[in-house]
């Protein structure tokens, strides 16, 4: 964890030497900076749920007393290394392609004994209310650190669901006639500020993904994959996806795949 | 006549081949797209007001873009054209060029429209343009994107004739009637934007006095 911080402040400081010179008058630009290295001097906030993330998971919870430990992720019962780096896949046992997210919840139900309802109110953290999901997927994630990103998709069912999320990848609707494509199917654009990364391609992918789950500076919150890409339903003006809806897992199958091949640097620390 | 039809198939196979290229995009989803589309509307709580859901609605040129990846075919694309150039209105009294600092004030507005239980703007929250979201306009603003080009200088590249200043109130009615899938919204179309508001815009970028045509 350590050497990774290390390489993140190294990155950033490098990074905002580049940066600085072609935008020395920029001062907004600066103080974005600024705001990142000082977020970035006592390491990522991430690392702090990535420990709560680890104890939760050997913690004996729910109505069964049960931990976490047995939990298949993919891999086999109790197998994390690697595992979020080749999720979603599909399982045997559920009949379906599942995320992180999604598996994880199944094993809170089938191992721990919690409703469905219990193990997902607080799916996502509120100032002074934190998420115990984002805390595991936070410690989940740091297991497939340094390692690439493996979802070919091979599977009958899971290369159905990177078909699907094709489709919702380029699908307008709303008000402002929003698809995702629109601002992430092109090179070297951005809105406003911030680069927009092509996720149609393995390199504008795989730049995304591999930073997830993410500390947003800007929501002083870590923010899972399914919260990033239920934002970006509400960013386009439709709707917000249920969680855990297929239609997310779908999207997220179809930019793993894409990125499949890229090393993971997680937990990231963003905008 | 040899020659002739030598020369006739060499042409049809010349004025074939960017179609074939074309058709060769497969339609995103492929042979799921339908179920892709039904798995797509089922992800939704059931209680969202129906207003919202309706965002969800797909009218032909959004169905007609998804299709070829916002890339049609030329003749796809110049009915799509027609379809949009027929939606536009215009304000009652036919003036088209408004109040450039309204206009820049709502080139700068990104709030606005949100929905869902998450994140909701609050009532009454402003909706603008959002223009440099995507567009360079005046110079002393540096936070502009590149999804658009840049529309510094418009008026002082293109000058304010009555060709020009339909032609800009128009696109920004509605993107699509001169080039269709493009990534720009249809802010008229969709009443994101009143005519009025539309006209405020068209004087930020066409108005001498406008900073986007000065510096």
């Amino acid at each position: 964890m350590v050497q990774r911080m290390l390489k993140t402040v190294v990155g950033v400081a490098l990074a905002g030497a580049f940066g600085g010179m072609a935008i020395a008058q920029d001062s907004k630009v600066a103080d974005e900076l600024a705001k990142y290295r000082e977020a970035l001097a006592d390491g990522n906030p991430a690392d702090l749920l990535e420990v709560k993330g680890e104890s939760l998971w050997s913690e004996k919870r729910g109505p069964k007393n049960a931990s976490l430990e047995q939990c298949d992720l993919g891999l086999g019962p109790g197998k994390l290394e690697g595992a979020y780096a080749s999720l979603p896949k599909y399982f045997k046992d559920t009949n379906k392609v599942m995320d992180v997210e999604s598996r994880l919840v199944h094993c809170m139900v089938t191992l721990q004994g919690f409703t469905p309802a219990e193990a997902t109110r607080q799916w996502y953290s509120k100032p002074g209310k934190e998420s115990d999901i984002e805390a595991l997927v936070t410690f989940i994630g740091a297991k497939s650190n340094g390692m690439k990103i493996n979802v070919p998709a091979t599977h009958p069912e899971e290369a159905k669901m990177a078909k699907m999320g094709e489709y919702i990848f380029y699908r307008r609707s709303g008000p402002q006639d929003f698809s995702c494509s629109i601002c992430h199917g092109q090179e070297g654009k951005r809105i406003r500020l911030q680069e927009l990364g092509n996720l149609t391609t393995q390199q504008g992918a795989g730049f995304a993904m591999k930073t997830w789950p993410s500390y947003r500076v800007s929501q002083g919150a870590v923010w899972t994959m399914q919260r990033r890409l239920i934002d970006c339903m509400r960013q386009a003006r439709w709707p917000e996806p249920n969680y855990l809806a297929d239609s997310i897992i779908a999207l997220e199958t179809y930019l793993q795949k894409n990125a499949t091949g890229t090393v993971m640097e997680t937990p990231g620390i963003k905008r | 006549m040899k020659l002739k039809l030598a020369l006739f198939g060499a042409l049809s196979l010349a004025l074939a081949a960017p179609a074939l290229a074309q058709k060769a995009v497969e339609v995103p989803g492929g042979k799921y797209a339908k179920e892709a589309e039904q798995m797509f509307r089922g992800s939704f709580r059931a209680d969202n007001p129906s207003y919202w859901m309706t965002r969800l609605e797909q009218d032909e040129t959004m169905k007609t873009c998804q299709q070829y990846r916002d890339n049609p075919p030329r003749k796809i694309g110049e009915k799509l054209e027609k379809l949009n150039a027929a939606t536009i209105r215009y304000p009652v009294d036919g003036k088209l060029i408004g109040d450039w600092k309204e206009g820049e004030k709502l080139a700068a507005v990104g709030t606005g429209g949100h929905i869902g239980f998450i994140q909701p703007d609050p009532p009454g929250r402003v909706r603008g343009g959002n223009c440099y979201a995507c567009h360079e306009l005046a110079k002393k603003e540096v936070a502009y994107g590149t999804i658009g080009p840049s529309l510094h200088h418009f008026g002082k590249l293109r000058g304010n004739s009555d060709d020009i200043v339909k032609y800009a109130y128009d696109k920004i009615y509605n993107s699509n009637a001169f080039s269709a899938c493009t990534n720009m919204p249809r802010f008229g179309l969709h009443n994101w934007l009143t005519p009025e508001q539309i006209t405020h815009i068209v004087a930020f970028l066409i108005d001498p006095e406008s900073p986007v045509n000065k510096d």
